[in-house]
């Protein structure tokens, strides 16, 4: 099994090969492609967990790569709740459940109220619940929101996380957790995107 | 539960609702992080100094390493215009994701440094008042379109995106930094927008 650490996740998501045109491109922007691996490292292998557990980071990464249908990305983030063979069928159950398309949602009253936009208020199902606790299902109800409809968030959104039992610092990890996998998964596409539109020679290393 | 473990709420009577180019404020949900008790675990997640008076980044910095990381990230995709797309074509990017994600306080931000960069008050300003569909020329069309594609879940961006930044002038490299400016404002603008909310400032 690959290195987690050792790998830099866009580019092994991406498909981006050492010495291939994208990773010098990709090179030109040192300090933000070793960041955005940072990110990675310290929302999922931080030195100190802190209040949000290895598995809740996890099951919370798997939901978000899952309703934005890019199933590599998911499988990576399932593959790290390997032993947790119940908790990924109802995530897989709660992925299936939760995809829709957005952005959407309400803007403040006024103006710009003529671009409302409604759409799925996703709910965990009450029987799954029991499966994932409370603590977790209001983490994935609140990843939802802030992936498909970020503007409709609002402070009872953040009483929610609180009544479940998220600390204030837990909040802004998941909060930070669930935005960054937003940024990465973009990265992911729009790169791997380019990489197929230059054609092989662009993704996979050169040969002469 | 500690003390800072509840909800803010704000009698905010100047909450903005229009996009505009003004400066705004910011006011959060939960407890900022005390400036007295930073510590320099804290001081190095806010990169800057000057960042222990701004409230949102007291709130972030409960996530110091977290905060270091993404912060890092933003200047590099953002500052380091070597060989790539202007600055002003990274902001409209970020801008146009703002306006269709609806970051009022973000969009409030990029929109400033898209017009201070482009001198292109009034396109900047369209793109505002109209939205995403505003026709701003072909080149600032194409960049906007691969925003917004990016921008949309599940993502649309696709191949058609590209050639369509090719034809407008742009390079491979450019293009990444596109795709890196826009996907780097999801993250941002989720971020503004879900753990407090803008506010108009008094005029000066």
């Amino acid at each position: 099994m690959m290195s987690a650490e050792s790998k830099d996740i866009i580019d092994h998501l991406a498909g981006i090969a050492p010495g291939s045109s994208l990773d010098d491109i990709r090179a030109r922007r040192l300090q933000a492609r070793e960041n955005a691996q940072k990110s990675y490292l310290t929302l999922f292998e931080p030195a100190d967990f802190g209040d949000v557990a290895a598995c809740e980071r996890y099951a919370v990464a798997a939901f978000v790569a899952g309703v934005h249908e890019e199933p590599p990305v998911a499988a990576f983030y399932v593959a790290r709740l390997a032993d947790r063979s119940e908790l990924v069928a109802a995530l897989k159950a709660e992925i299936e459940r939760g995809k829709t398309k957005g952005p959407y949602g309400a803007f403040p009253a006024g103006p710009l109220s003529v671009e409302d936009t409604t759409g799925l208020i996703y709910r965990v199902a009450a029987d799954r619940k029991t499966i994932l606790g409370g603590k977790l299902a209001a983490a994935l109800e609140h990843a939802h929101l802030l992936v498909f409809r970020p503007r409709d968030a609002a402070p009872a959104a953040m009483q929610a996380l609180l009544d479940a039992g998220w600390s204030t610092n837990a909040i802004v990890t998941l909060s930070q957790l669930v935005s960054f996998l937003s940024f990465q998964v973009r990265s992911v596409v729009g790169l791997r995107t380019l990489g197929a539109s230059l054609g092989r020679g662009a993704a996979t290393a050169r040969t002469g | 539960m500690a003390m800072s473990d509840s909800v803010i709420v704000h009698d905010n009577e100047n909450e903005p609702v229009v996009f505009t180019q003004a400066e705004l404020g910011w006011l959060p949900w939960l407890e900022p992080f005390p400036e007295a008790e930073l510590t320099e675990r804290h001081f190095a997640g806010l990169v800057d100094r000057a960042r222990a008076k701004s409230d949102y980044f007291r709130l972030l910095v409960r996530d110091p390493e977290v905060l270091e990381a993404r912060t890092k990230t933003d200047k590099d995709i953002f500052y380091n215009t070597a060989d790539g797309l202007p600055r002003a074509e990274r902001e409209l990017a970020a801008a146009a994701t703002s306006r269709y994600n609806g970051c009022i306080y973000c969009a409030s931000v990029h929109s400033r440094f898209a017009t201070t960069y482009s001198k292109r008050r009034d396109d900047v300003q369209r793109l505002l008042d109209e939205g995403v569909g505003a026709d701003l020329g072909a080149r600032w069309n194409a960049i906007v379109k691969a925003s917004v594609a990016l921008a949309s879940t599940p993502i649309a961006f696709g191949e058609e995106h590209i050639e369509e930044l090719r034809r407008v002038g742009l390079d491979d490299a450019e293009i990444v930094d596109v795709i890196n400016s826009a996907s780097f404002f999801n993250w941002a603008n989720r971020l503004m927008l879900s753990l407090g909310e803008p506010t108009t400032l008094a005029a000066k």
